[in-house]
């Protein structure tokens, strides 16, 4: 199956130094669409005193991309400083997730990576204080229904996101990193023990690199939004190299994976790397995953080869250059999977009409 | 490089319709523009008559950015269509009526450079330079800025922008777009009075900014759009009938902050932008322009243009 530009690129990008002004067009629309303009741009060659390989015309797009991105992590540090402010009293830990987390822990996914908002979590006993203090500094919630509320607070893993109202910064407020109704389940504890404190503000921690590459994966898998889903797919890849570097037969993340339950995502996710973007995925350590496979479940090695073929249409870049039909379906189909990990059928079907009913009734916005 | 004037109306609709647009250079940026719509088209011909073009049909090359005016699909197709804009496939704002095509496309133009070409610092300000020296002109939509600045170009003063100033933080150098000049109710009428031969388009109405038409940019002020130029003159414009024309000078600091204000951009810039605007408006002379009537205005800019030393 072809691989958009993008995705070759990524995979390997001395590929830079080869290419024409069509083929730079089309992977910086590309790039642009799916939020990678900014590690493209840091995985361009640097510019020299010697004649540039990257053209003139395309430089002043890689350099509004490197300008986004570092407003952006500062924009992030300043919110930090700010939630410090108003968390610390709590005496909770707050564990930062995410692109929050690549960047303060300067972890190999943080490299061009953009961020439009803040996961942190916090475990669920302090989920009321914490919700208390954000709003008397200013946050409200984004979703007033009560339904939505519902939905977000009973049935999913988070607060419905937060907005403040001066700055217009979004917090996302996690107590678990997968849904409480997901067939999935994972230990929140297990994640903090194994956490960092920042050395400058110590309230905030952040996952170990293994459990940030498991959670990056299953959080892409059990995703219903892909709009992100090559760039989620591409930090999992640097950081798969990079702790491959550490580690050769991966021993640590495997054995990580296992304690959290977290085989699946793994495995899926490694593989769905591996073919996209090229990440090295030894012999021993494929065998290792597909072992935890069979001995779960047999006919969910078929369910598996069907979802790998739709999640490899529908984490390639959604550009129009690429995208078609059977990439449609192919979303459609993990749409629908998305919401059935996430909550069980008679949750679901109310759920869903509740949608539709006020897409129908509402007018558009 | 050739200029759209090259083409015929039908040529341009034909490369407009073709898989890859029609391309066109507007000072730093080539757009790749498609489109079915007919007054994208004739709007094109007939305002960007001196602009580079792209020759070659066949050939994709590099373009800054793909732009696609076109109807939306449903039942709006057929009954009293629409417009949308979309960048690379991305829509980033509702359908308008289908008479506002070109409106559209030129608003789709304004929204894409000042959202993505952070190369620069960009304020939403007029800029026309005198020789090598640059009067900057940033103020808030309704202040009659682009009515002064239309009636600036008419008068000798080369057009760089009504819109959008682009300042190079490296050099400090503004850099033209030369491209028509949007005038809204009163002004296009103003602008007749001002200048009767004015070439302006046809006019729009019911937009959301009421009656809209276009003025021409001026053969030269294309030609020398890749000139850039620093700021001499910051002049805070306020169209005022009624009251007496009159200017008087502002302290370099109170420039800043009407710069400040006006910049897009100034978030993602940071101290880069803080910088570039300090250093921009410390060469300049800074002054408030109330003004009732344009010849009064004009005549106001060229006193400030006369050398130092001359009444």
């Amino acid at each position: 199956m072809r691989r958009s530009l993008l995705a070759q690129v990524l995979a390997d990008p001395s590929r830079l130094v080869r290419l024409g002004p069509h083929e730079w067009d089309l992977l910086l629309r590309q790039a642009r669409w799916s939020d990678l303009l900014p590690r493209l741009a840091e995985l361009a060659p640097p510019q020299s005193t010697g004649p540039s390989v990257v053209p003139a015309a395309v430089r002043p797009h890689l350099e509004a991309a490197r300008a986004l991105q570092r407003a952006q992590r500062e924009d992030v540090e300043r919110e930090l400083v700010l939630l410090d402010e108003v968390l610390r009293p709590i005496g909770a830990p707050v564990l930062l997730l995410k692109g929050a987390a690549y960047l303060l822990d300067h972890a190999p996914a943080a490299l061009g990576r953009t961020l439009t908002d803040v996961d942190i979590l916090v475990p669920r006993e302090a989920l009321s204080a914490v919700e208390s203090a954000l709003l008397l500094a200013g946050w409200h919630t984004s979703h007033p229904d009560p339904h939505d509320q519902r939905y977000y607070r009973r049935w999913m893993h988070e607060l419905p996101p937060m907005v403040h109202g001066r700055r217009g910064t979004v917090l996302d407020v996690h107590h678990a990193i997968l849904p409480l109704t997901s067939r999935l389940q994972s230990d929140t504890q297990a994640l903090l023990d194994a956490s960092n404190a920042l050395p400058s503000r110590p309230l905030f921690r952040v996952p170990c690199r293994e459990d940030q590459v498991l959670h990056g994966l299953t959080h892409l898998l059990v995703n219903e939004d892909l709009r992100h889903g090559l760039r989620d797919l591409s930090d999992a890849d640097r950081m798969l190299r990079h702790l491959l570097d550490q580690d050769p037969q991966a021993t640590r993340l495997l054995e990580r994976a296992r304690t959290l339950g977290l085989t699946a995502p793994l495995r899926q996710g490694w593989a769905l790397a591996h073919e996209l973007l090229d990440t090295p995925l030894p012999a021993p350590v494929r065998h290792a995953l597909r072992a935890r496979a069979s001995a779960a479940n047999p006919m969910g090695g078929a369910i598996e080869a069907v979802c790998h073929h739709a999640w490899r249409q529908a984490l390639d870049t959604h550009h129009p250059s690429v995208a078609g039909a059977h990439c449609a379906a192919a979303r459609a189909l993990l749409f629908v999977r998305a919401h059935t990990l996430r909550l069980p059928l008679h949750l679901l079907v109310p759920h869903l009409s509740v949608k539709a009913w006020r897409r129908l009734v509402q007018p558009p916005s | 490089m050739n200029t759209l004037a090259a083409w015929s109306a039908a040529e341009v609709r034909d490369r407009l319709a073709s898989p890859h647009g029609l391309r066109l250079q507007t000072g730093p940026f080539s757009f790749a523009i498609r489109s079915p719509v007919r007054e994208v088209a004739d709007g094109l011909a007939l305002h960007y008559r001196h602009h580079p073009v792209g020759e070659d049909p066949q050939a994709s090359g590099f373009s800054d950015f793909h732009l696609a005016i076109g109807r939306p699909w449903g039942l709006r197709r057929f009954w009293r269509p629409q417009v949308e804009f979309r960048l690379d496939g991305q829509r980033p704002f509702e359908p308008l009526p289908g008479h506002q095509g070109y409106a559209l496309l030129e608003w789709g133009l304004n929204w894409t450079i000042s959202s993505h070409a952070h190369r620069f610092v960009i304020l939403h300000a007029a800029v026309l330079a005198r020789g090598d020296r640059a009067l900057l002109m940033p103020a808030p939509s309704g202040s009659g800025k682009s009515t002064l600045c239309a009636a600036l170009s008419l008068r000798g003063w080369r057009l760089l922008s009504d819109e959008l100033a682009l300042l190079d933080p490296v050099d400090g150098r503004l850099h033209g777009l030369a491209r028509p000049v949007s005038l809204k109710n009163a002004s296009i009428e103003a602008i007749r009075r001002f200048e009767p031969g004015a070439p302006i388009g046809p006019s729009v109405a019911d937009t959301a900014k009421g009656r809209v038409a276009y003025l021409s940019p001026p053969a030269d002020a294309v030609a020398q759009v890749r000139h850039p130029v620093r700021a001499a003159w910051v002049v805070l414009p306020r169209y005022q009938p009624g009251a007496p024309t009159e200017h008087r000078m502002l302290s370099r600091a109170e420039g800043f902050m009407e710069l400040q204000r006006q910049t897009f951009n100034y978030d993602l810039h940071g101290l880069v932008a803080f910088k570039a605007l300090g250093d921009a408006v410390a060469g300049c002379r800074v002054e408030a322009l109330r003004y009732r009537d344009l010849d009064e205005a004009v005549a106001v800019c060229e006193t400030l243009a006369r050398p130092a030393g001359s009444a």
